[in-house]
C-alpha cells in the first residue's frame, strides 16, 4: 500500500459518489431517463454539466428505452458511456439490454436496485437487476458508497478490457446506500483519469484483410447489429461466454491494481469473504446487509459460535470455484435474496450458490431466506436468528423449511 | 462545414460509387430498396447510417455479408432515432476532444413505416424534441411486409393486410393512415418533405437539403411494394409515379414550416384536370382487389372523397 495517493474525504450518499466517480472518468456521453424512478445520479451529474464541470455530452432522453439504446449507439461510435437507472427504468431496457451485451458494448450502469411493480412500490430490493440476470451484463454489487464509487471507477476498467467488451451493473442498494449520507474517500481526478486510461477497443478483421478498431468509423466502414441466422447466431452467443470467463480473472487483477493506488480492496474482487476459514454457520448475501452480518458476526463469535459471512460481489460472471472453496467445509449455509422467482425453489442468489455447490462431495446444507422486498426493513436481531436456525440445522441436520421468508406477515 | 455545389443528374448517379451495394436479399420490383440504393447517393461525405428493424435492414446485413459501404448500426425495431441521438452525440463531443478526424460525419436514420409511425414514434418525438442533428428517412411501404404484411399505422383505408383481411364484413384496414408528417411538422422542424423514388432527381434533393439542415430533417418517402400490395414487381415505379398524379401522396417540402408542393404536385395543383382518379393507382393493386365490386363500390367512392379533402387541404398549407 505505500504507492497510496492521497484522498479527499467527502459525505456523500451513494448516488452522488457514483456520480462524483462518473465525472473523474472523463465519459465522452451519459443517456438517461431520470423519472421511473427519478435517482439522484443523474441530477448530480447534470449539475457537472450545467457548470462545465465536465466534458460530457449528455443526452436526457424520452424513456429508458431510449437512454439504453442511445449509450449502445455511442457507445458503438467509439465513446465511453454512463447510464442509470432502477426498477421499472431497468425492466423497460431490458430488451435493449440484450442488445448491448450481445454488440458487445462496454456500457457502464449503475442500478439503485429498487422493486418492481405491482403493487407500485420504489423502495430497496434486488427485483430489478435479478431480473436481468441473463442479459449478458457483468453483474457487480456493492456493500456500501464508498464501494459505489470505487467499483464504479473499476468499471469502466473491466467492461472496456478489448478481452471483455461487455456492459457492466453496478448494483447498490436503493436508498440504503443510494440515499444514505456516508464518509467517501476520493482519489483526485488525475489519478483516476490515469488509472482507467483512454478506452481501448478490440481489433478486428475487415473483409480487405485489414485489422482495425470495433467501432462507426467512416474510414473502415462497419457493418454492427447485422442479423445472424442459424449459421452464426450462436457462435455470437458463445463469444459472450469468452468475455464473461476472461472477466473472472480482470475483475480480481483490477481489485489488486485499485488497492494499490487507494488501499481499498472489497475480498478477491468477487467475494468478500468474512470470519469463513473456521466458520461451520455462514450467511451469503449480496449488497449492503453484508455489512450488519458482519457485526453480527463479531458478536456471534465473542459468544463462541464459529459463524461467517460470504458476500458476493461479483454475481455475473459467478465465481463457482470461488465459491465452492469459500463454502465447501462449512455445515449449514443461509443465502439471502432481496428478490422472488415465483414458482421456482427460492430465488435467484440462493439458486446459482446452490448450483454452483453441487458437484462437491462434501458441501454445506443450504436454505434460502427471502427478505426486505419492497423496502421492508430488517433488523440485526431478524438476521440474528437466520444464524440461530442454521446452528440448529448444523446440530440436527435437519431443514424445516428449505424457503423461508424473513419479516413477514404470515 | 463547405456546402458543396450539388445537382443531381443521370450521369452523377451512374457514375458515384454505390454505398449500398447489390447482392443483398430484397425482392424483385422492391421500391424501398431502389429508394435506398438511389437516396445513398445524396450523401455529401462521411456518412453513418442507422436502421430500426424492417425489410432493408434485414436484406442488407445477413451475417457473414453485408450490403453497407458506409458505416452502419443496428440494434432493435423502435429505436431508430435513439439510435441516431446516441451516434450524434458521441461524434459531438469526441470531436471537441480530438478524437475524431473528420470534419464533420452526417448521420441517417432510417425506418419502415412500422419504426417510425408506430413502435418508433416514441423514440423520434424525443429526438427531435433534442434537436440532434441527423436526417429521418422514413420508408413507407404502407405495412409489416417483413414479418408477414400486417396492418401498420401506415396502411391506407381499405387495403387488405393480413391483420385487415378484406372479409364478408369488413371491406380490408377501416381505419385511417396517420399523419406522420403533420406529427412531424407540428414539431417545428426546420425541415420535412415527402417524396417517392418515381421523381428520383426531386428525392436526391431532399435527402440533401435534409442532410445540410443543421438539426433533425425528415423524409417521408412512399416506396410501393410488390410483396405486400400484390402487384408486378416491373411497375413498382409506375406505382409510384401514381400516387402523386392521383394526389394520394403528393411530394412538397416545408422549410421552417413553410410548405411548397414540390414541381410533379404543383404541376397537378396548376393544372387540375391532370390529376388522376385514384381508382387509377388502386387498379391493379392485389390489396385493393376487393374493393372492385358492386358491394363495396362505397367504398371506391369514399376513398375518392378522402383523397381530394386531404388534396385540398394540403393546397391551402402550401404557399
Amino acid at each position: 500500500m505505500t504507492q497510496k495517493v492521497k484522498q479527499e474525504t467527502v459525505a456523500m450518499n451513494g448516488d452522488e459518489a457514483v456520480a462524483f466517480a462518473v465525472k473523474q472518468c472523463d465519459v465522452d456521453v451519459v443517456a438517461a431517463y431520470p423519472i421511473t424512478p427519478q435517482t439522484i445520479i443523474v441530477e448530480k451529474f447534470s449539475e457537472y454539466v450545467a457548470n462545465g464541470e465536465v466534458q460530457t455530452e449528455f443526452v436526457c432522453t424520452e424513456s429508458e428505452h431510449s437512454a439504453m439504446t442511445a449509450c449502445l449507439a455511442a457507445s458503438a461510435t467509439g465513446a465511453r458511456t454512463f447510464t442509470a437507472s432502477a426498477s421499472a427504468g431497468l425492466a423497460l431496457m431490458h430488451e435493449m439490454l440484450f442488445v448491448t451485451s450481445g454488440s458487445r458494448a462496454p456500457v457502464v450502469m449503475a442500478v439503485a436496485n429498487r422493486a418492481l411493480s405491482a403493487p407500485l412500490n420504489i423502495h430497496g430490493d434486488h427485483s430489478d437487476s435479478m431480473a436481468e440476470r441473463d442479459s449478458g451484463w457483468l453483474h457487480i454489487y456493492v456493500e456500501n458508497a464508498q464501494e459505489a464509487y470505487d467499483s464504479i471507477v473499476q468499471a469502466f476498467k473491466i467492461a472496456e478490457d478489448v478481452g471483455i467488451s461487455l456492459p457492466i451493473i453496478v448494483g447498490l442498494d436503493g436508498f440504503t446506500i443510494s440515499h444514505t449520507l456516508e464518509r467517501v474517500d476520493v482519489l483526485s481526478e488525475d489519478v483516476v483519469k490515469e488509472f482507467v486510461g483512454e478506452r481501448q477497443f478490440p481489433m478486428v478483421l475487415t473483409h480487405e484483410g485489414k485489422t482495425v478498431p470495433f467501432k462507426l468509423d467512416p474510414e473502415n466502414p462497419m457493418t454492427m447489429g447485422p442479423n445472424a441466422l442459424q449459421n452464426y447466431y450462436f457462435e455470437f452467443k458463445r463469444q459472450q461466454q469468452e468475455g464473461m470467463n476472461n472477466a473472472l480473472k480482470r475483475i480480481q487483477e483490477v481489485n489488486i491494481e485499485y488497492a494499490k493506488i487507494s488501499g481499498r480492496s472489497y475480498g478477491n474482487g468477487l467475494i468478500d469473504a468474512y470470519q469463513l476459514e473456521d466458520a461451520e454457520i455462514a450467511i451469503v448475501c449480496i449488497g449492503s446487509t453484508a455489512g450488519t452480518l458482519k457485526v453480527i458476526v463479531d458478536q456471534l463469535r465473542q459468544e463462541g459460535v464459529k459463524a461467517g459471512v460470504l458476500r458476493l460481489r461479483t454475481f455475473r460472471p459467478l465465481p463457482v470455484e470461488e465459491l465452492q472453496n469459500a463454502l465447501k467445509k462449512i455445515k449449514a449455509v443461509a443465502v439471502m435474496d432481496k428478490s422472488m422467482s415465483p414458482g421456482g425453489l427460492g430465488a435467484a442468489v440462493f439458486n446459482e450458490v446452490r448450483n454452483a455447490l453441487y458437484d462437491l462431495t462434501q458441501r454445506p446444507i443450504m436454505v434460502n431466506y427471502i427478505f426486505g422486498l419492497g423496502g421492508r426493513d430488517y433488523s440485526p436481531r431478524d438476521l440474528r436468528r437466520v444464524f440461530e436456525d442454521l446452528t440448529k440445522i448444523a446440530k440436527t441436520g435437519q431443514v424445516e423449511k428449505q424457503v423461508n421468508y424473513l419479516g413477514l406477515r404470515e | 462545414m463547405t456546402t458543396q455545389e450539388w445537382k443531381f443528374t443521370a450521369k452523377d448517379i451512374a457514375t458515384k460509387p454505390d454505398l449500398f451495394l447489390s447482392g443483398h436479399r430484397a425482392c424483385a420490383g422492391c421500391g424501398p430498396a431502389a429508394m435506398l440504393r438511389l437516396i445513398m447517393k445524396a450523401t455529401r461525405g462521411p456518412t453513418i447510417v442507422t436502421q430500426a428493424t424492417g425489410c432493408m435492414e434485414i436484406v442488407g446485413s445477413i451475417y457473414p455479408y453485408s450490403s453497407w459501404a458506409v458505416p452502419w448500426l443496428h440494434t432493435a425495431f423502435e429505436n431508430a432515432a435513439a439510435n441516431a441521438s446516441g451516434i450524434e452525440a458521441a461524434l459531438k463531443v469526441m470531436r471537441k476532444k480530438g478524437k475524431i478526424k473528420q470534419e464533420h460525419i452526417d448521420v441517417i436514420a432510417l425506418a419502415g413505416d412500422g419504426g417510425t409511425i408506430d413502435i418508433g414514434l416514441q423514440a423520434l418525438s424525443g429526438a427531435v424534441e433534442r434537436g440532434h442533428d441527423f436526417l429521418f428517412v422514413l420508408y413507407d411501404n404502407e405495412g409489416y411486409m417483413n414479418t408477414g404484411i400486417q396492418r401498420s399505422g401506415g396502411t391506407p383505408t381499405g387495403a387488405a393486410t393480413t391483420t385487415t383481411p378484406a372479409g364478408s364484413v369488413n371491406p380490408g384496414k377501416l381505419e385511417k393512415k396517420k399523419p406522420i408528417t403533420e406529427i412531424m411538422l407540428a414539431h417545428d422542424m426546420q425541415y420535412v418533405a415527402t417524396a417517392t423514388p418515381y421523381y428520383w432527381k426531386d428525392m436526391l434533393t431532399k435527402v440533401r437539403k435534409g442532410l445540410e439542415i443543421e438539426g433533425p430533417a425528415f423524409l417521408h418517402v412512399f416506396a410501393p411494394c410488390p410483396r405486400g400490395w400484390r402487384t408486378e414487381p416491373a411497375k413498382t415505379i409506375e406505382y409510384s409515379k401514381l400516387s402523386v398524379e392521383s394526389c394520394v401522396f403528393p411530394i412538397w417540402e416545408a422549410v421552417n414550416g413553410k410548405r411548397q408542393l414540390s414541381t410533379p404536385s404543383k404541376l397537378i395543383a396548376l393544372a387540375p384536370q391532370k390529376k388522376k382518379p385514384v381508382k387509377a393507382y388502386l387498379e391493379g393493386q392485389g390489396r385493393f382487389r376487393h374493393l372492385f365490386t358492386p358491394r363495396n363500390a362505397h367504398v371506391l367512392d369514399e376513398m375518392q372523397r378522402s383523397t381530394d379533402e386531404r388534396w385540398q387541404r394540403l393546397l391551402q398549407k402550401c404557399e
